[in-house]
């Protein structure tokens, strides 16, 4: 009987308490600074796509929410036709950002993504691509690759030496 | 001619602020209970959230009012109805200020008991329509709860009648002008206030709809309004329970300065916050352990009660 009493009294004294809840749109959470959300499609300090379109990132995808088609331009560069990401599939796990070869698609602290339609959750390129290098700086895929594009022979990379030609017996 | 319409005006005067305080408590609980639990509750829909009432109507009026198949069909549509008007005839004795009362019945605290005892049908019969073990055992249990605690319900409040000499609520209320039944009568409102609990099904004593166990009992079937038509019963049954502790042992609208209708209303409330904060801290006991608590425990301290009363009444005459 007195515990009941006793209990009534300590949840009555809870009403001057600080309460816990965090009043959303006007109040903000603290974030972790690596806290995973939006997906994004970066571009190289040139201003060029960084994708590639390997799949590697479709491939590493748990739930499959990504969809793209490789083409190549005329100059060699390889760049996705379309590159398509279902956000309501998305489980943010950013295993395709640790898949992406190039630094191409990169996972940015931003959540507040609700839609009243479900098919805006779909995001194409034009809405993923962004004007800029996203979390890494500097760096551009095609100027490290042995691969040849306009512009840029075999050999010509940063840190690559040049092609050994096998049919030669020279040194 | 000005007398009738008068007691028209009275009628529809506690028709509608019983519904409304019965809508009201919907927000006042969601509030009450989340400040208990260090959470802000609902507080968006208009100011302090007080509008919530009116989504949460909105809501439960457009839901699908489904009847399962299996179900007694003419049982499940009549017993949620029963518990709404059980508690609103029972609101009909209750003296909310001097004159203002709906019936005023020579024999006003037996009319609640009886009144009260048929409102249980109104969960049993919707545990047994609706065809379905839970509610059945939701039902049962109810049935058996009330069974025991009805009996010494009735018992503590006769001390209460021996004092006052009336089983008029207005003449109790009259009879504690100078002190209220509390002081003399404490067992007999301890007691009152758990049978209470026990009647209006609230949460220490919700065996019938205990959710962790029974899913939630005699309305498990239940949708749309007729699910709503508990709740709003459950809501006036609490209403109800508070009221009759004001009127039998709180003095009822006696009380200094405030108009007697304020003063009634103040302390109405007072209680229906206790019933939340009991809501709030207690975890519901186990069943067999609620009987036995009430046959061995509660039953013999209201007799005593009667006859320690009775004597000392009669030795005082």
């Amino acid at each position: 009987m007195i515990s009941i009493l006793k209990s009534l009294w300590y949840v009555f004294l809870h009403m001057f308490r600080k309460r816990v809840t965090v009043q959303y749109p006007e109040e903000k959470n603290y974030l972790p600074p690596r806290w995973r959300g939006r997906i994004v499609l970066t571009r190289d300090p040139d201003g060029e796509e960084r994708c590639v379109a390997c799949y590697l990132c479709a491939v590493a995808c748990p739930v499959d929410c990504i969809a793209l088609d490789a083409a190549e331009a005329d100059d060699g560069r390889r760049y996705p036709d379309f590159f398509r990401i279902n956000f309501s599939r998305c489980i943010y796990c950013g295993y395709c950002e640790e898949a992406c070869p190039t630094y191409a698609i990169q996972l940015i602290p931003d959540f507040e993504m609700a839609e009243y339609d479900r098919q805006n959750m779909v995001y194409e390129k034009e809405h993923l691509l962004i004007n800029g290098e996203g979390k890494y700086h500097g760096y551009n895929f095609y100027k490290y690759a042995g691969l040849e594009i306009k512009g840029k022979a075999k050999g010509e990379g940063i840190d690559e030496e040049k092609p050994i030609d096998p049919k030669s017996l020279m040194p | 001619m000005s007398e009738t319409l008068q007691h028209i005006v009275i009628v529809f005067g506690i028709l509608f602020g019983l519904l409304t305080l019965a809508a009201g408590l919907i927000w006042i609980e969601r509030r009450l209970l989340a400040l208990w639990q260090n959470r802000y509750g609902p507080n968006r829909v208009g100011p302090f959230g007080i509008f919530i009432v009116l989504a949460d109507m909105i809501k439960i009026f457009f839901k699908e009012d489904w009847i399962p198949p299996f179900a007694d069909k003419k049982v499940f549509v009549i017993a949620p109805t029963i518990i709404m008007l059980t508690v609103l005839l029972s609101w009909a004795i209750v003296p909310v200020a001097p004159g203002v009362v709906v019936l005023d019945l020579h024999i006003g605290i037996l009319f609640f008991l009886a009144i009260s005892s048929i409102g249980i049908y109104s969960t049993v019969l919707a545990g047994w329509a609706s065809n379905n073990k839970y509610s059945l055992l939701g039902g049962m249990r109810m049935s058996a709860q009330m069974f025991s605690y009805e009996v010494f319900m009735g018992l503590s409040l006769m001390g209460v009648v021996i004092m006052a000499g009336s089983f008029n609520l207005s003449d109790i209320v009259n009879a504690q002008e100078n002190m209220w039944f509390v002081l003399p009568q404490f067992l007999g409102f301890v007691i009152f206030f758990i049978a209470g609990l026990a009647e209006s099904h609230r949460l220490p004593f919700d065996m019938p709809e205990a959710e962790s166990e029974l899913i939630a009992g005699f309305h498990s079937e239940y949708s749309g309004m007729k699910f709503g038509m508990f709740f709003v019963g459950e809501y006036v049954g609490v209403t109800l329970i508070s009221a009759m502790i004001v009127t039998l042992f709180f003095g009822g609208w006696h009380g200094p300065v405030l108009p007697p209708f304020v003063w009634f209303f103040l302390k109405m409330m007072f209680f229906i916050c206790l019933f939340i904060l009991l809501r709030a801290a207690l975890p519901r006991p186990r069943y067999d352990q609620l009987l036995s608590y009430g046959w061995k425990i509660l039953l013999p301290l209201a007799l005593l009660n009667i006859l320690v009363t009775g004597a000392i009444v009669l030795a005082i005459e």
